[in-house]
């Protein structure tokens, strides 16, 4: 039950994952990585910024250093995701489950592991972590083998489908609940801000969440803590 | 210098790993505190709407088409349409828009 329900909320991630690991393994092509290899490195960091700049510095030899830092400041949004699934997951299953649910904390399941009602079971992670990692590995390998199979439309149809769960998970919550309809318009403009403003535009986009996150969900959380009712109802 | 690549996805795979395991790990029990209990409630709004904004304006191949495919979103999910329709659906518009006005 909650397996099929994870299968079914990963289809759409596994789709939008598809366009993007297709260009992810083009890219490899053109850096000289095996197929094996490509699919290896999509099969074990199962991540899109992180991969695209490992990539770049396989590719102009940087030092191992130099990649465990850049991973670490590109993925330390998923440190945060981590904390929050922490308070969302039953806490009657079993430990050795988060193990194996810690690898599939990407944005995408993140985004809609918290979308559901109650607590989180681990079969609800591990269908939607199949769904999409199959997604992401074959897509991956498709772009690496074909070079094209993928119409251009195709893809530019589907680059939308990820940004289309986020906001089919945030903007229910934000109908019924004036803040947190106020904390997604306000981390939209904010990001709309960084992503133009002089100096501001500079910082990654793996950074500009991290600071978003800690700034507004503070703010929050200092000017409007949520009561256990309303938390154990809304989540 | 003479690098292995398996070295190299070894050190990717391992430092994002840790960094979504330990917290998963180390945050065992129900956290107490009200103000951070608040603060991991509202994270993911937050994450989610910076992610998505206005990065899905430049997501597709024009801004017309994204523009409608974020509305057809936002009206979708707004009825509290499923995720995998409000996705499809957004992908399909954008789809559409793309092959009538012939750019993409």
């Amino acid at each position: 039950m909650n397996f099929a329900a994870g299968i079914r909320d990963g289809i759409p991630i596994c789709l939008g994952y598809i366009a993007v690991s297709f260009t992810f393994g083009i890219m490899c092509k053109n850096a000289g990585i095996s197929t094996w290899q490509a699919v290896l490195i999509s099969a074990s960091n199962l991540t899109s910024a992180g991969q695209f700049a490992g990539l770049s510095l396989i590719a102009s030899a940087a030092s191992y250093v130099e990649m465990a830092f850049t991973q670490f400041i590109i993925n330390l949004r998923y440190c945060l995701m981590s904390c929050a699934l922490s308070q969302k997951l039953d806490t009657k299953s079993p430990f050795f489950h988060r193990f194996f649910i810690s690898y599939g904390v990407t944005d995408e399941i993140f985004g809609v592991s918290i979308g559901r009602s109650g607590k989180l079971s681990p079969w609800y992670s591990y269908g939607c972590i199949l769904v999409s990692a199959f997604g992401w590995v074959f897509g991956t390998f498709l772009g690496i083998v074909s070079g094209n199979v993928l119409p251009a439309r195709a893809i530019s149809a589907l680059s939308v489908a990820l940004y289309g769960m986020f906001i089919a998970v945030i903007v229910p919550p934000a109908r019924v609940n004036k803040i947190i309809a106020g904390i997604v318009i306000i981390s939209m403009v904010c990001s709309l801000i960084f992503q133009y403003a002089p100096l501001l535009s500079r910082i990654s986009s793996g950074f500009r969440i991290i600071i978003l996150t800690i700034l507004i969900a503070g703010a929050a959380a200092y000017f409007f803590p949520v009561k256990d009712k309303e938390d154990s109802n809304e989540s | 210098m003479n690098h292995n690549i398996y070295i190299y996805i070894l050190v990717m795979a391992g430092v994002t790993y840790l960094i979504r395991l330990l917290p998963l790990t180390l945050i065992r029990k129900e956290i107490k505190s009200p103000f951070i209990k608040s603060f991991l409630y509202y994270v993911p709004y937050v994450t989610l709407a910076v992610m998505t904004f206005p990065a899905i304006l430049t997501a597709t191949a024009n801004i017309w088409s994204a523009l409608v495919g974020f509305g057809v979103a936002l009206i979708l999910a707004y009825h509290r349409k499923s995720l995998i329709t409000v996705s499809m659906l957004a992908c399909v518009s954008v789809f559409l828009v793309e092959l009538i006005t012939g750019i993409g």
